[in-house]
């Protein structure tokens, strides 16, 4: 289990090509990486804010948990905090386990548990202003799926 | 007792942190005798539905006492990923 919080970037390619490696008894990797999306093209960038200490904790534990309930051989999180320009990787998770549906699975709840429960903020700074991003009901509804 | 802000909480009471003595029990007085200080306060602690808390690092409720606790931290809900 892996489980990284940093500004700098992160070579998204290189870390599942590592994380794919040597699993002799993983059938199955899954990845997801989240991207800075700006809808309408207004979007200079985009300021992750985060609570050193809990955040690691906090990814720690899930991470942990999806580990045991899913049968996960393997799990990587790397979330950066910072500013980060449209385009720009924010997070990745990457999970390894001997079938695809738990891969599958495993990857989609550490993702609706981060969401909602892993102590980040966004705030988005456009030409008209800056503003802290509200959270989605529709995230929070995901984690009554678990 | 620490206390932490973040994100807009930390914006609108204008620190990151701050220490405090309180003989508050539960988080919900601890709220009560911030907001009685400063109009600051009462702006960030009007709405206690936008707000989460988090008791030495671990989520938690507004009812929850603060027997031991040493780190306590408000912030809005989390919009990670």
């Amino acid at each position: 289990m892996d489980v990284r919080v940093q500004s700098e970037p992160f070579d998204f390619g290189a870390e599942a090509g590592r994380f794919a490696e040597g699993h002799h008894t993983m059938g199955a990797v899954v990845t997801f990486t989240g991207i800075v999306r700006d809808d309408d093209g207004t979007l200079d960038r985009m300021e992750i804010e985060h609570y050193p200490g809990m955040t690691e904790r906090a990814l720690e534990a899930h991470a942990r948990e999806a580990q045991e309930r899913f049968s996960l051989g393997d799990v990587l999180v790397i979330h950066r905090h910072g500013a980060l320009r449209p385009g720009e990787m924010i997070m990745m998770v990457a999970t390894a386990a001997p079938h695809r549906a738990d891969a599958f699975e495993g990857a989609q709840y550490l993702m609706d548990y981060l969401k909602s429960r892993a102590p980040f903020w966004k705030k988005e700074y456009t030409a008209d202003g800056a503003a802290w991003v509200a959270a989605k009901d529709e995230d929070e509804d995901a984690l009554g799926r678990w | 007792m620490q206390i932490l802000y973040f994100a807009w909480v930390r914006e609108r009471i204008g620190e990151a942190r701050e220490t405090v003595e309180t003989e508050a029990t539960t988080v919900t007085e601890l709220i009560e005798e911030l907001r009685a200080r400063d109009p600051r306060y009462a702006a960030a602690f009007a709405d206690l539905s936008a707000l989460r808390v988090a008791l030495d690092q671990d989520l938690s409720d507004f009812d929850a006492p603060l027997d031991g606790v040493r780190e306590v931290a408000f912030f809005p809900p989390m919009t990670g990923g």
